[in-house]
């Protein structure tokens, strides 16, 4: 018992917060996904260029941040300490929307009134996603660049050795011999997740655009006959979707680090989550966002420790005991996202197939 | 009547547009040769033939069949990885250190495969069937993987700095055969059939899985596989050497450095220059030669190519394959197997862009997993496509010349721009952010060669916008252009 404790605190630790984490930064991403797919039906190629040029944006205020406040930054409230991103952010967001709704003034306007095909629409979100791409590494370069700047002793809530060290102390807990080390960015990933989530599902269930939205995502030429204004569904389509995406990219950035190729390559795993929950489906997205990271992360966990604590004592084993290579963890996404394609097209909740 | 003589007319047009395109570029690659240099601009045309025969097998794909394959990277680089596999001679220490442990390997994956495979044909249909096709796999997976695990370190010990991969066929220098007068350039197109046959394997195995999905379905799909092609080909390094790279890799043509020592070239040198020739002139004259040779080569590619694909498209299949993009549902309906079709295009046309891949590789002499990124060899594959004309064999030759040209123009022009922008008054102009300015200057000459991004951005959209068939539109025989 005590082991299997032990072996659920170290894939806690290893995998689990870690999937948390990544999963609630793919799902806001596939929101914005689903949400352009249902409602511009098309899908987005430039959807991890946005993320990339409103984490771009994001990083450049925090600059200026930096080198208006000094030593300032980052605050801290009491003992919470708050990234100097997260204060960027909001500008960073305004700035991508404008962006992003000049992009659809200039370029997908027209097609839009043209009625091309869904394939045109996603050849021309490639050209989007060209000059985004040039755009991103005009401003900030394609190297590494770091967007959470707490420092080593801010960084974690409660670091790995804390509940060792709390359990040798104890009578009771003295079995322990693993820890649990929890990030500040982690805790602000899935809170900041869980606030914009519930405020998505107010907006599309309870306001008078949300439910325009639904109802156009649902039959166009029935919502535009009831009166409903296509330019403002449109509008407000974009805003959301750019809002979620640029904030999963500050989110994915803080956790990790920016750097724009890594960007363009969360393309297929946002897509495999929207596409898994079912298109036009935010639960959806949201569920398959989850899906998509844990699988990826238990399938390339090494499993070593795990079995070491679970198995009988003479069954150790040394070398490793992993699925896959870490390296192929888009594998995993691109495999299930062609096994849904090919057992359920609809996804898990029944999306729509354009 | 009309429309027979619009036909014509359009067919007359189409010819005018064609040597418009086709002198323009003529005239920017001698503008280039005659004012950078001869060698400077046959590189660029090197890159555009490959680019070109690329752009041809996108266009085979999506022009005549509609298919969005977004995967082209993942092509070009088993094409790539072909070429290694068949000039790189063997690695005999490494074979010796194996043992048996590879042959395992492939023996247990084959044997698994098989055993799979067998399991399903001859099992009834039902949940059973699958279990068991399952359990194999799994078995399979785990027992060639325990193989696998035996074999990469001891094949990865041996010299990691020079090799520490199985290494190729080493086909140009195979005993008997390498007497043959010219085997090296007849054995180089064989590496670039080969790499064509992999990756029509490649393509045939992804196509099963594949086509039927949407349009865009597909195009993620297939952005996904080739993610995973060079990812294999990255962390494979009892293969491909990963990320250490397969460089000297053995070439059809003699090496410039080689070339300087031959007497027949000293002697054709010095009837050239009159007897007075530098150092450097030889040199300069080997390195052309010996790029004219590539030329030539590659000239003869893509024109084979070019020939097959225009009879493909003006035969009865070809008008199968236009009625089955333009209407699906009568041609479904008319007793055309859509997906078989669609098989056959993703197919022929990925094996061309193997054959592109190979010819990459061959000429610049080695392999680099790193640099296949997807916006530089599949996205602007599909820019050349769409910019040439897609439908058009002329026009995404055309596209591919084109494309190549701006985009390897744009970075040192583009870099060029920034040094002057940045040296230039306009930059010191406001005082109270000069401890700024030099970082920014050099920031700004740093990213100059991303303008080419946004470049490519732009032209794309522009012609989506403005001539949405692009420069060369496709001409039907018989249908009345607009």
């Amino acid at each position: 018992m005590e082991n299997f404790l032990n072996a659920l605190i170290w894939l806690t630790n290893f995998s689990i917060l870690p999937a948390i984490t990544y999963g609630s930064q793919l799902a806001l991403g596939a929101l914005g996904i689903t949400l352009v797919f249902s409602i511009l039906r098309f899908g987005n190629f430039a959807h991890g260029e946005t993320m990339s040029i409103g984490t771009a944006f994001t990083i450049l205020f925090m600059w200026l941040l930096w080198r208006l406040g000094g030593d300032l930054f980052p605050i801290s409230l009491g003992p919470i300490p708050i990234p100097t991103a997260l204060i960027a952010l909001i500008p960073g967001l305004v700035v991508t929307a404008l962006v992003v709704l000049l992009t659809d003034m200039i370029v997908y306007r027209y097609y839009r009134k043209q009625r091309v095909t869904p394939t045109m629409m996603t050849i021309v979100s490639v050209g989007v996603m060209f000059f985004y791409a040039g755009l991103v590494r005009f401003i900030i370069g394609t190297g590494d660049q770091a967007v959470s700047d707490l420092s080593r002793s801010e960084k974690f809530i409660t670091k790995a050795g804390d509940l060792k060290k709390w359990a040798r102390g104890t009578e009771d807990f003295t079995w322990i011999k693993e820890g649990i080390g929890l990030q500040w960015t982690q805790a602000y990933t899935v809170i900041i997740v869980i606030v914009l989530v519930a405020l998505l599902f107010w907006f599309l269930n309870k306001t008078r655009t949300g439910k325009s939205m639904r109802a156009y995502s649902d039959n166009e030429d029935l919502a535009l006959l009831s009166g409903i204004n296509p330019d403002r569904v449109v509008l407000v389509t974009w805003l959301i979707g750019g809002s979620l995406a640029v904030v999963a990219g500050v989110l994915f950035g803080m956790d990790k680090s920016f750097k724009p190729f890594t960007y363009f390559q969360l393309l297929l795993p946002m897509f495999a989550a929207a596409i898994v929950g079912g298109i036009g489906q935010p639960v959806g997205a949201i569920v398959g966002g989850y899906i998509v990271a844990f699988s990826e992360i238990l399938l390339t966990t090494n499993a070593k420790k795990i079995w070491n604590y679970v198995a009988p004592s003479d069954l150790d084993v040394t070398g490793n005991l992993q699925l896959l290579s870490t390296d192929y963890k888009f594998a995993v996404s691109f495999i299930i996202l062609v096994l849904v394609l090919l057992v359920r097209p609809t996804g898990i909740f029944k999306g729509k197939v354009i | 009547m009309s429309g027979s003589r619009s036909s014509v007319r359009a067919q007359g047009d189409q010819t005018v547009r064609i040597g418009l395109a086709y002198g323009l570029i003529a005239v920017a690659l001698l503008l280039v040769g005659a004012y950078i240099g001869w060698n400077y601009m046959l590189s660029i045309l090197l890159f555009c033939i490959v680019s070109a025969i690329m752009s041809l097998g996108v266009n085979i794909q999506w022009g005549y069949a509609g298919l969005f394959n977004a995967g082209i990277m993942g092509f070009t680089a088993l094409g790539g990885l072909t070429a290694v596999l068949v000039t790189y001679a063997p690695v005999n220490e490494a074979w010796a250190a194996a043992g048996i442990w590879p042959w395992a390997f492939f023996a247990s994956m084959l044997i698994s495969i098989l055993i799979g495979v067998v399991a399903l044909r001859i099992l009834p249909k039902g949940n059973n069937r699958l279990w068991v096709v399952g359990l194999i796999a799994f078995v399979g997976f785990f027992v060639s993987r325990w193989f696998y695990f035996q074999a990469t370190p001891l094949i990865e010990a041996v010299n990691p700095a020079g090799t520490g991969f199985l290494g190729g066929l080493g086909i140009y220098d195979w005993p008997i055969l390498s007497l043959i007068p010219g085997w090296a350039l007849i054995g180089s197109l064989i590496v670039f059939l080969l790499g064509g046959v992999v990756a029509a394997g490649a393509a045939f195995l992804i196509g099963k899985l594949t086509l039927g999905l949407r349009a865009d379905y597909l195009a993620i799909a297939t952005l996904g596989i080739s993610e995973i092609v060079i990812f294999f080909l990255k962390n494979e390094e009892w293969l491909t050497r990963g990320v250490k790279n397969v460089t000297t890799l053995p070439r059809p043509i003699t090496q410039p450095v080689d070339l300087i020592e031959a007497a027949w070239f000293q002697n054709f040198v010095n009837g050239w220059f009159g007897g007075v020739y530098t150092d450097e002139q030889l040199r300069s004259a080997a390195s052309l030669v010996v790029k004219l040779g590539y030329v030539a080569l590659f000239s003869l590619v893509l024109l084979v190519i070019f020939i097959l694909a225009q009879r493909a498209l003006n035969s009865p299949w070809g008008r199968m394959m236009r009625a089955i993009r333009d209407n699906e549902v009568s041609a479904n309906a008319m007793g055309k197997n859509i997906v078989g079709r669609h098989l056959e295009v993703f197919v022929l046309g990925s094996a061309v862009v193997g054959i592109a891949g190979a010819m990459l590789t061959t000429v610049v002499g080695q392999f680099t997993p790193t640099e296949y990124i997807p916006l530089r060899f599949t996205f602007l594959i599909w820019v050349m496509v769409i910019v040439g004309g897609s439908g058009n064999n002329f026009g995404s030759v055309f596209g591919g010349f084109l494309i190549w040209f701006v985009w390897i123009l744009a970075e040192p022009i583009g870099g060029a721009f920034m040094d002057w922008a940045t040296t230039s008054a306009i930059f010191f102009v406001l005082p109270s952010i000069q401890d700024l300015n030099a970082t920014l200057a050099q920031h700004l000459v740093d990213v100059a060669p991303q303008i080419r991004l946004m470049l490519m951005g732009i032209v794309l959209l522009l012609v989506l916008r403005f001539s949405p068939s692009g420069i060369l539109p496709e001409v039907v025989p018989g249908r009345v252009s607009k």
